[in-house]
């Protein structure tokens, strides 16, 4: 294939996942802005007053870049997986395997599907969010930056997920069991500040933590850590999900007999 | 020398769980060719369209399309194949439009050329008052064809086929076949295979007969056709019978009140068969094949590796 070629077929695997996502927006784009914005009222809107400031905010504005960073880690990572999953099942990934279309191409359409949906999810739970708080971005190339190779990386991590997984159960145990406790765990309600030194220790462990933070030091300026680390450990995420999924891609582990 | 539409070498095939599917099989099949790959159930042939188009993994062995490797020149040897499969394998939810876009897409194809080629597939192949549909709203055959016109998109020089008028009725198939013969004409070599062994002989020049891992018979139709020593005709009777009309020369049985079907040798003339009928005032209305002359072959030559089996599975 030649350069043009390969970007077509770029383009079509793209573009074939956003006509997926948006065909289906009632499953896709609805349900994060009825959760987020039920968040932004129970915790910001009825509870957040009482609790009063975190780290010099009030706590809505607190939680509001994390519960923006939680809506784009669960829908670009649940976009690939479902999608890439479903193409399995029906065998229409077939469609691709047949084709000539190199393994990097496949992987990084796919992948940026997710990224698009992760992206589009955080655009809409960041409009809805203006209607409870006010967001005044400090750092517009972290924010951007660390929400973008968010999405990349938990896109990733989908399509792995999609590769292994056998029955539609395989693809909800993940998110489930390990996705939603460190997101939850990952700063998005509170400080780490706030713990004894033990578990602060226990959530640097947390690889959500960094990028929650890197996100909120985006948009308040505050973070609990470092935010180089959040750029040195997503990037370094990145490269090893990459890398695994190729892996998987040219061995055709639960593609290939 | 002219390369070979598909060249196979000394393919190896073992699965995982240590079942030998193929046992180095050589195969080739020259461009424009209408070749069909027949076999029993089991007997390797969806195992070899597999490795061809690399949905599986072979152990050993080499498959050249049109002289690209498919190891070392995937690329543009995935450029030469188009795929019709046996199971439906595209998305329900999907527009037919939409899927043969797509699928033209990955091809490399510009949006453009992707939709007039869309639009003219599906209009040759009766699609196109269906093409807003979601796929899943097609029937069978439309199905059917909608695999063949995305396999087409990106207009290969060889198309696979897959068993692809397996549940389809009569007059779509008999349309089916129509087309496929026409784009054969145009210079498509067409790699076939199908349990309707009169599909076999009424579309295919070139065969070869595959059954537990091994080719048993690579040949043209016609010379294959030649190796049938008998046929079994079956004859019509305007009046009842009462028992079979033996002549000599001319084995046979009785099939029902009306019918009885004789075995007749390929150097026989029925000349005599049909005196010996007149002598006996038998009044013939018709006269037919018991089965599809290829039909005949086909058991002939697997029979003794189903004997084998069944053997086996008694043991």
């Amino acid at each position: 294939m030649t350069a043009a070629e390969k970007w077509v077929a770029f383009v079509t695997i793209l573009v074939k996942e956003v006509r997926r996502f948006t065909r289906i927006w009632q499953q896709t784009l609805l349900p994060p802005a009825i959760t987020i914005t039920l968040y932004f009222v129970i915790f910001g809107t009825l509870i957040g007053p009482r609790i009063g400031e975190m780290s010099g905010f009030n706590y809505i504005e607190f939680v509001a870049p994390g519960l923006i960073m939680m809506a784009v880690i669960t829908n670009s990572y649940s976009n690939v997986v479902s999608s890439f999953f479903g193409a399995k099942f029906s065998h229409s990934v077939e469609e691709l395997l047949v084709s000539p279309v190199p393994n990097y191409i496949i992987l990084t359409g796919f992948m940026m599907g997710g990224v698009a949906r992760g992206l589009s999810v955080g655009l809409v739970v960041t409009l809805l969010s203006l209607f409870f708080t006010r967001l005044h971005v400090q750092h517009l190339w972290v924010t951007c930056s660390v929400v973008f190779l968010t999405a990349v990386m938990f896109s990733l991590a989908g399509f792995i997920n999609a590769v292994f997984a056998r029955t539609f159960d395989d693809i909800s145990i993940v998110p489930t069991f390990v996705l939603t406790p460190l997101t939850y765990l990952g700063g998005i309600f509170y400080s780490i500040n706030m713990l004894p030194d033990f578990w602060q220790g226990v959530s640097q462990v947390n690889p959500i933590l960094y990028m929650i933070n890197a996100f909120r030091f985006g948009v308040l300026g505050v973070s609990d850590i470092d935010v180089r680390w959040a750029f040195v450990i997503v990037i370094g995420f990145i490269a090893l999900l990459y890398g695994f999924s190729m892996h998987l891609l040219v061995k055709g582990r639960g593609l290939r007999n | 020398m002219t390369v070979p539409a598909l060249a196979i070498n000394q393919l190896y095939k073992t699965y995982d769980n240590g079942f030998q599917a193929l046992k180095g099989i050589d195969l080739e099949v020259r461009p424009g060719d209408f070749f069909a790959l027949l076999g029993p159930n089991g007997a390797g042939k969806s195992t070899t369209i597999g490795i061809i188009c690399s949905l599986v993994r072979k152990s050993s062995g080499t498959v050249e399309i049109f002289g690209r490797n498919i190891d070392s020149h995937f690329s543009e040897a995935k450029q030469y194949l188009g795929i019709v499969p046996q199971e439906f394998n595209f998305n329900m939810f999907e527009k037919s439009f939409d899927i043969l876009v797509t699928q033209a897409g990955y091809y490399g194809l510009p949006a453009r050329l992707a939709r007039e080629r869309a639009e003219k597939y599906m209009r040759q192949l009766g699609l196109w008052e269906k093409h807003n549909l979601p796929s899943r709203t097609l029937s069978g055959g439309m199905k059917r064809r909608l695999m063949i016109a995305r396999a087409l998109i990106h207009e290969p020089k060889l198309l696979i086929l897959d068993e692809p008028t397996a549940g389809v009725d009569i007059e779509l198939r008999r349309s089916m076949w129509q087309f496929l013969r026409q784009i054969n004409q145009q210079g498509t070599t067409i790699i076939l295979t199908t349990h309707y062994l009169e599909e076999a002989e009424s579309l295919c020049r070139n065969v070869a007969i595959i059954d537990r891992g091994e080719i048993i018979t690579n040949t043209s139709i016609r010379s294959l056709l030649q190796k049938l020593n008998k046929e079994v005709f079956i004859f019509d009777t305007r009046d009842s019978l009462a028992e079979f009309p033996v002549i000599d020369g001319f084995p046979g049985k009785r099939v029902d009140d009306h019918s009885f079907e004789v075995e007749v040798e390929k150097a026989q003339s029925l000349n005599g068969l049909f005196e010996g009928l007149s002598k006996r005032g038998i009044d013939i209305i018709s006269m037919r094949n018991k089965a599809n002359r290829l039909e005949e072959l086909f058991v002939s030559l697997v029979q003794p590796n189903i004997d084998l089996l069944t053997k086996e599975k008694k043991k």
